[in-house]
């Protein structure tokens, strides 16, 4: 095993050149939505909109990361390797991480345009729903005994609710009115700032799953030691 | 390790057509089994229909005021409907693994067979719990149904999509350490959509406002059952077998 000076030296997990790059992009992008972008027409307050910049990408990272889950899933009920298992889990963690922070910035957002946090709008309630959903994925994997059979049955699980997902995400909100604005009101800077917000958050989720994996394979490799 | 064992050659060569009528065949069987069972001891009916009259009872003692406004009493029927179904649908599998007879129900029939059979007998219960609850309950809250045929097409096919959703769920909790807890938080989320829309296409059903209709609520369950079923089809291999 690895000291932790050592092995904070040789992370591997993404190269530092990245790390940095990452770093300077998202301060880039914070500084430029505060200073460049102009405040968003058709808003109640258009000053706050620029909360929409940070909003909207949590909300693809978890759907993404929901769908790398699944497809996790899949390749372990077809292959049957326990750290694609592993790698579910993982991937089904940081999205719920994501949902979450997209729910509290929609909050804070809401508050400041429509007057409350919360308003029953279809998209609040599809992700409130979302977040049930894996909560419960959680759930299941703590209780029940045995890792193979916990990744198998929590694999099938999260298949169904990847394709329950559309349901939530697509076909709800679309049955109901809503109060959120179609994204092509945003002018083109807007368009521009939230591309490149997006593509640091997926940077930055990409780095998480791997230090993630990383543990996994350490605590893994740990067990072995122990039990051989 | 591998979880996949080989496809059985003498399975896979076989005609297409008279291995869907075995599994349908084998499926009839499991439900008819299912039937008997629940007949010699009527733990699940029993319960189920009794937890629904008493909610249905205590709701429309309380509320009978609202009983001309059709989204409470939409959605308080589904809720009626869903938690007593929720009381009764877990036990076709936690029944298998108690009395020490999956082992059994495992060799003897394939898993898409034990999954349509249990859906079937899951689905009969739930418009068994239907039949008594929704004419109740209309009678209860003085409430009025503007189109019946869309109202009783809403509760065939919700009940289809609840009890598909429910059925996979019980296998998945039949090994879980804590069984009737789960079940309920594993049910709900897996059931949202199902419930949400019912809810919304009864409400519409039973004002029939105008030119308004609930066809597209119809459609949206049609699919939302459809994959269910398909999904847990395809995944009840991996839930079921040890």
């Amino acid at each position: 095993m690895l000291d932790n000076n050592q092995s904070l030296r040789t992370d591997t997990t993404m190269p530092l050149a990245l790390r940095v790059g990452l770093g300077v992009w998202m301060s880039a992008v914070i500084i430029g939505t505060f200073l460049f972008v102009p405040p968003a027409q058709g808003f109640a307050s258009p000053d706050a909109a620029r909360m929409v910049i940070f909003h909207i990408p949590c909300a693809i990272v978890a759907v993404i990361a929901y769908i790398i889950s699944a497809i996790y899933a899949i390749a372990f009920l077809s292959k049957g390797k326990i750290m694609s298992d592993e790698k579910s889990a993982i991937a089904a963690g940081l999205g719920f991480l994501f949902t979450a922070l997209a729910t509290v910035t929609g909050m804070i957002f809401a508050q400041a345009q429509w007057g409350k946090t919360w308003n029953w709008d279809p998209k609040q309630t599809s992700i409130l729903m979302l977040i049930m959903v894996y909560a419960a994925y959680f759930t299941l994997r703590s209780c029940i005994p045995g890792q193979i059979a916990r990744a198998k049955i929590s694999a099938a699980y999260n298949i169904l609710a990847g394709l329950i997902m559309p349901f939530l995400v697509i076909i709800l909100p679309r049955m109901l009115p809503s109060l959120h604005p179609k994204s092509a009101h945003l002018s083109p800077e807007y368009q521009i700032a939230l591309a490149c917000a997006a593509i640091g958050y997926i940077v930055l989720f990409i780095w998480m799953f791997r230090l993630q994996v990383r543990i996994a394979e350490y605590i893994m490799a740990a067990r072995r030691v122990r039990i051989g | 390790m591998s979880v996949n064992s080989k496809p059985n050659p003498a399975i896979s060569s076989m005609p297409k057509a008279p291995q869907l009528m075995d599994i349908l065949r084998c499926a009839l069987a499991v439900l008819i089994k299912d039937i008997k069972c629940e007949f010699r001891v009527k733990s699940a009916l029993s319960a189920i229909l009794l937890f629904a009259i008493t909610s249905a009872i205590a709701v429309s003692f309380t509320l009978q005021a609202y009983g001309g406004n059709s989204a409470v009493s939409s959605t308080l029927l589904w809720l009626v409907i869903y938690f007593s179904a929720m009381s009764g649908l877990s036990r076709s599998f936690v029944r298998e693994e108690e009395t020490n007879t999956a082992p059994t129900l495992r060799l003897a029939a394939r898993p898409a067979s034990v999954y349509l059979g249990k859906l079937a007998f899951n689905w009969a219960l739930v418009i068994a719990l239907q039949c008594v609850t929704a004419p109740l309950f209309i009678m209860f809250m003085g409430s009025s149904v503007g189109n019946w045929g869309q109202f009783i097409c809403i509760l065939l096919i919700g009940g289809l999509g609840l009890s598909a959703g429910a059925t996979a769920a019980a296998a998945m909790v039949a090994k879980a350490a804590t069984k009737g807890a789960v079940f309920a938080v594993i049910c709900f989320p897996l059931l949202i959509p199902a419930l949400v829309i019912s809810i919304h296409g009864t409400n519409i059903a039973m004002a029939a406002r105008g030119a308004i209709s609930a066809a597209s609520d119809i459609r949206t369950l049609i699919a939302f059952s459809g994959v269910i079923i398909t999904a847990s089809l395809m995944l009840f291999k991996f839930i079921w077998e040890d």
